[in-house]
């Protein structure tokens, strides 16, 4: 067993397993050509499944896939095979929630595409080199988000800060039910 | 929030697949980055050719090396911005394009000021951009501010600071491990996300102090952590602690158990979860501490949440292989869960119930499996057919229905792996179960009508050709097999001929229709097929009467080769061919150890139709070429056994030499294998200089040296020692290789003209007793035992003192008398206090050897053994304690 939790990767594919982002964390897959193979698996072994409501999951190849799909995209976690699966699910929630809220709750392929620096930045608040970072979505979403206003900001700004903080927590309890 | 990258064209009908990076080249966005050296900066500007940037790396696009840099440079001008959206872009970008060395030199500055910045984010993002970058001499300059990181107030910039020296740890351990005390602290951090990053530093930074880690685990576990990922760690460490630890507690609860029962009333389900995989995986756990692991468990099974259920299943399905029992509790549930809509789900539910349910409710399971059957991939399948098998063997009445089902799968679409997991379950059922040996064989016999496998159905003739002819009624396999000769490819039908030839020698009365159809055979395409029939016709006499089998022609047709088939196939390959036929009884019938590998797969049994795998090939047949060959060593006689090389210098050493000890009659021949590592030297006239004082009962007789050895391209040298016919005489030796080195140019490869000689001090080696005994297997060592009779048997007791294990006492004894243990016995159950080990080889003269040892436990570590030896001569058996008793 790995003495810390260890994330393989964390992909968000298409409807049609195209790559929206991706980040690999582990050197299983060298090159390019080896990503998009296991990209291509993971998603023909998941496509016809149903994993909307709740986060599902599938071991393959001594790999545990934790995976989640919204409208045309599809989230995934991978972990080695002795991986806590109830961890990886737990990122793979943080992740997906995350996403959520910073984008309002119109999560689709168009808009993660026309904010893919908030994906981006959104992955790397999670995972560093293959090591949790944060599984919170709030505090994740907080982070992404924070970085686009002025930290050392004057006081009328915090206005806006407050407003934020409260528009997400709206979106997380209408997201969480 | 960041903008839209590119502003839709409201013109433009929305297509299903539009993309704001529809129609993005390289070139174009890398011309597009040079706005990164206008003088007035504009953020957003910036930020969109970034993300394009990035989405061609995550695309899988790469940059030439040229390109990479240029971005680089450009991207560092950047820094000059204060907006902080893209501040955050530029640390991304940076990482993804990890720049070499001299590169970093540009950023760094600029990291080392935002590392100090007042802004947490910049601390935080310049700290993980910054390590991730570095090198170590760098890193000593910015090691101050890293330490001050790691118990900043703010969690982010601790946390940054802790993961980036978890990673550090792994390339600059000194400079990191000089931080526990900064870590010690964050361990204490009331921030949840700080201590779990702290936890995994410190364990890792005191990771080979066996005694930190039980002095962490135990202070941690007393209190809580705050986080369920510390938590978990915690379990992680603490397993690790109650496993090492194991060994020294002979009675008496286990330390820390209860502090893994604890976590699993914990309110987080991973930590639950932890806990209860932890205790599953104890080693020797009792079923009293199993109970509450495989209650929660049981909890999740009839969760809500695929991954619960998941996780469960998967944990109790290999509880099942070692305490089935525990598990019959969550029967209910997991027959639920045979209709989970996650296949996984359910494939692990069938087969722990498979394992784990009893005789009656066996063909209910087999109605619920075969609808369940037919909507999964092979690969679950191929699980679901071993784990019906092993049911079989376990409830041998209930073979019928499970037979039944074999075959209807059988029947159905499969690939070959799927297909060969069926044919070997039904031929381990017919082994195995008397009763089922005739419809299994039937089975058979439909599916290699219609199989398209050549394998499958070559192994499937095989296997009828040994068990039909002993049938009740052997006349109705003829016509499955003789189809065969009509239908199939050649390898299947040659395959055929020799089943018929079996049949035809086993049961006298099909013999006249069987020569009828083998000489039909003689007018087949193949020569294969041709040649097969012509000789078994005339083994078995078919030139018109009808005479008894002999004996010897149902050795030649049933006999199996005594000989492993990899040392025979390099005897015929070194065999040249001349006046002398070659002779079989040359081939070696030395076993190579067979890998461990196979025994650490519990449930994946070798005992299919194809033979087991074969070992690693031996390399005797190629030592008995080579000396053979080398006219000073011919006159010896037969190789009786080569060594495995023992290694004469330490790894990594200008010049890497092993030895092989081949053991004749009356001769020693010590084979050196040596390897120069050294490209600017060329060595020759090598030999190795052997000094015998400590070994008087061999005398040097003959030495080969050997010319040249190059760099990297191993050569032999041999020294040859004369020794009493026969006698086990042992000895210790001391080596010192003696060459000419010549210095070579490494730009031209040419060596000098004039060499020095010299000397360099090899280690010392031993001839021991094991040297004269060979690992020869016997089968069943009962029925070896009692025909060897009690003549020569010699038995005594001897302590062995303190052991680490009684595996590791074991283990001692069996390297220490070199011979092969049989029928599994090498291997020591845990925890057990006694075992009996048989053993049994072949000793120098050609004498048999059979050794039962008894083990047991004497006090707390304390091992006693009471040796019994039987051999064809009793001075071998003395010689078998003399061996121990010396050892």
């Amino acid at each position: 067993m790995e003495l810390w939790p260890l994330i393989k990767n964390i992909l968000i594919l298409d409807s049609e397993g195209k790559r929206i982002a991706v980040k690999y964390y582990s050197d299983d897959w060298p090159t390019n050509a080896a990503k998009e193979a296991f990209e291509k698996s993971v998603f023909t072994k998941t496509q016809k499944t149903n994993a909307r409501t709740e986060a599902e999951i599938t071991m393959f190849d001594d790999y545990i896939v934790v995976y989640k799909f919204v409208q045309d995209l599809h989230f995934f976690v991978t972990g080695g095979e002795n991986e806590n699966e109830i961890i990886l699910a737990a990122v793979l929630q943080g992740f997906f929630d995350a996403v959520g809220l910073l984008l309002r709750g119109t999560v689709d392929k168009k808009e993660a595409l026309e904010n893919l620096d908030i994906i981006l930045l959104c992955i790397d608040e999670i995972v560093d080199g293959g090591i949790i970072l944060e599984t919170d979505a709030n505090v994740i979403a907080g982070k992404v988000a924070s970085h686009s206003m002025d930290a050392g900001a004057p006081l009328s700004e915090q206005t806006i800060t407050q407003a934020l903080a409260t528009a997400r927590e709206h979106l997380t309890r209408s997201l969480l039910k | 929030m960041a903008q839209p990258l590119v502003k839709k064209d409201d013109d433009r009908d929305e297509e299903a697949d539009y993309s704001p990076f529809l129609g993005i080249e390289k070139g174009a966005v890398l011309q597009e980055a040079r706005v990164f050296n206008d003088p007035q900066l504009d953020p957003r500007r910036c930020s969109q050719v970034i993300t394009k940037l990035l989405y061609l790396l995550n695309q899988g696009e790469s940059f030439t090396k040229v390109e990479a840099t240029e971005v680089f440079f450009s991207v560092t001008k950047l820094f000059q911005s204060k907006d902080i959206g893209l501040r955050r872009m530029v640390y991304v970008m940076i990482k993804e394009l990890s720049p070499s060395a001299d590169e970093v030199i540009i950023v760094t500055s600029s990291l080392m000021k935002d590392m100090t910045s007042k802004t947490d984010m910049y601390r935080a993002n310049a700290i993980r951009v910054l390590c991730r970058i570095t090198d170590g001499t760098l890193l000593t300059q910015i090691e101050r501010y890293l330490k001050q990181a790691i118990v900043d107030k703010n969690p982010v910039v601790a946390s940054a600071a802790l993961v980036s020296g978890i990673h550090l740890l792994q390339t600059n351990p000194e400079i990191v491990k000089r931080w526990s005390n900064e870590v010690q602290e964050a361990v204490q951090s009331r921030a949840a996300l700080v201590q779990f990053h702290a936890l995994a530093l410190l364990h890792q930074i005191r990771q080979k102090d066996r005694l930190a880690v039980n002095k962490l685990v135990s202070s941690l576990t007393r209190g809580s952590a705050r986080s369920p990922l510390a938590q978990c760690l915690l379990i992680r460490y603490t397993s690790q602690v109650i496993r090492e630890s194991a060994n020294n507690t002979q009675t008496g609860d286990r330390p820390f158990y209860d502090f893994l029962e604890g976590c699993l009333r914990h309110k987080a389900e991973m930590v639950i979860f932890e806990a209860a995989r932890a205790i599953t995986e104890l080693n020797g756990v009792t079923s009293r501490e199993l109970t509450p692991a495989i209650t929660v468990l049981q909890l999740f099974l009839s969760s809500s949440k695929p991954v619960l259920r998941f996780a469960a299943v998967r944990t109790l399905n290999k509880v099942a292989m070692t305490h089935p029992t525990a598990v019959t509790n969550c029967n209910i549930d997991m027959e639920s869960l045979i209709s989970d809509q996650n296949r996984s789900i359910a494939t692990l539910a069938i087969t722990t119930l498979l394992k784990t349910g009893n005789e009656s409710s066996v063909d209910r399971l087999m109605k619920q499996i075969t609808n369940f059957m037919s909507d999964i991939a092979d690969e679950f399948k191929i699980v679901v057919v071993e784990a019906i098998r092993s049911l079989c063997l376990k409830f041998p009445l209930k073979h019928r229905s499970l037979m039944n089902f074999l075959s209807n799968i059988l029947r159905e679409e499969g690939g070959f792996e799927y297909k060969k997991a069926i044919v070997d379950s039904i031929v381990i059922l017919i082994r195995d179960i008397p009763e089922a040996k005739e419809t299994g064989l039937l089975h058979l016999c439909e599916f290699i009508e219609d199989c398209e496998f050549t394998y499958l159905s070559t192994q499937i003739l095989h296997f009828l050709g040994i068990e039909g002819p002993k049938t009740s009624d052997p006349s109705k396999y003829i016509r499955y097999i003789y189809n065969r000769v009509h239908l199939e490819n050649a390898t299947v039908r040659a395959g055929a001929v020799s089943t018929l030839a079996k049949f035809g020698a086993m049961v006298d009365g099909l013999k006249p229709r069987i020569f009828v159809l083998l000489r039909r055979c003689l007018f087949d395409t193949d020569d294969e097929v041709r040649d097969r029939a012509t000789l078994y016709l005339n083994t078995l006499g078919g030139d018109g009467a009808v005479v008894e089998t002999g004996a010897d022609v149902k050795e030649f047709l049933f006999g199996s080769l005594d000989i492993p088939l990899v040392n025979l196939e390099n005897s015929l390959k070194n065999y040249e061919a001349s006046e002398k036929p070659f002779d079989i009884n040359s081939v070696p019938k030395e076993v190579k150890t067979q890998p461990l590998t196979e025994k650490k797969a519990p449930g994946k049994k070798p005992t299919g139709l194809g033979a087991p795998p074969p070992g690693p090939p031996t390399t005797v047949d190629a030592y008995e070429k080579l000396l053979s060959s080398i006219p000073q060593f011919a006159k010896f006689g037969k190789l009786f056994k080569s060594s495995a090389p023992v290694e004469l210098t330490e790894a990594e050493t200008e010049y890497a030499v092993s030895v092989v000890k081949h053991i004749f009659d009356g001769h020693v021949v010590f084979q050196y294998n040596c390897t120069n590592t050294v490209p600017e030297q060329l060595l020759e006239n090598v030999t190795v200089i052997v000094d015998a004082s400590e070994a008087e009962e061999f005398a040097e007789v003959a030495s080969k040296p050997l010319r040249s050895l190059p760099y990297d391209s191993p050569g032999q040298t041999f020294v040859a020692f004369e020794k009493p016919d026969g006698v086990p005489a042992v000895g210790k030796f001391s080596n010192m290789l003696r060459f000419i080195v010549k210095e070579v140019d490494p730009s031209t490869g040419e060596a000098e003209e004039d060499g020095v000689e010299d000397e360099y001090q090899l280690e010392d080696l031993e001839v021991v007793a094991a040297d004269y005994i060979l690992k020869v297997g016997v089968s069943n060592f009962r029925n070896a035992w009692e025909s060897m009779g009690a003549d020569f048997e010699r038995v005594d007791e001897y302590g062995l003192g303190p052991r680490d294990s009684l595996a590791e006492a074991v283990n001692a004894v069996i390297d220490l008398l070199g011979m092969q243990p049989c029928e599994g016995t090498e291997a020591v159950p845990p925890n057990s206090r006694s075992h009996t080990c048989l053993l049994s080889g072949v000793y120098i003269g050609n004498v048999k050897v059979l050794v039962r040892l008894q083990f047991g436990l004497d006090g707390p570590k304390e091992v006693a053994m009471k040796l019994a030896v039987r051999s064809e001569d009793e001075i071998v058996s003395d010689a078998i304690h003399e061996i121990v008793a010396s050892g």
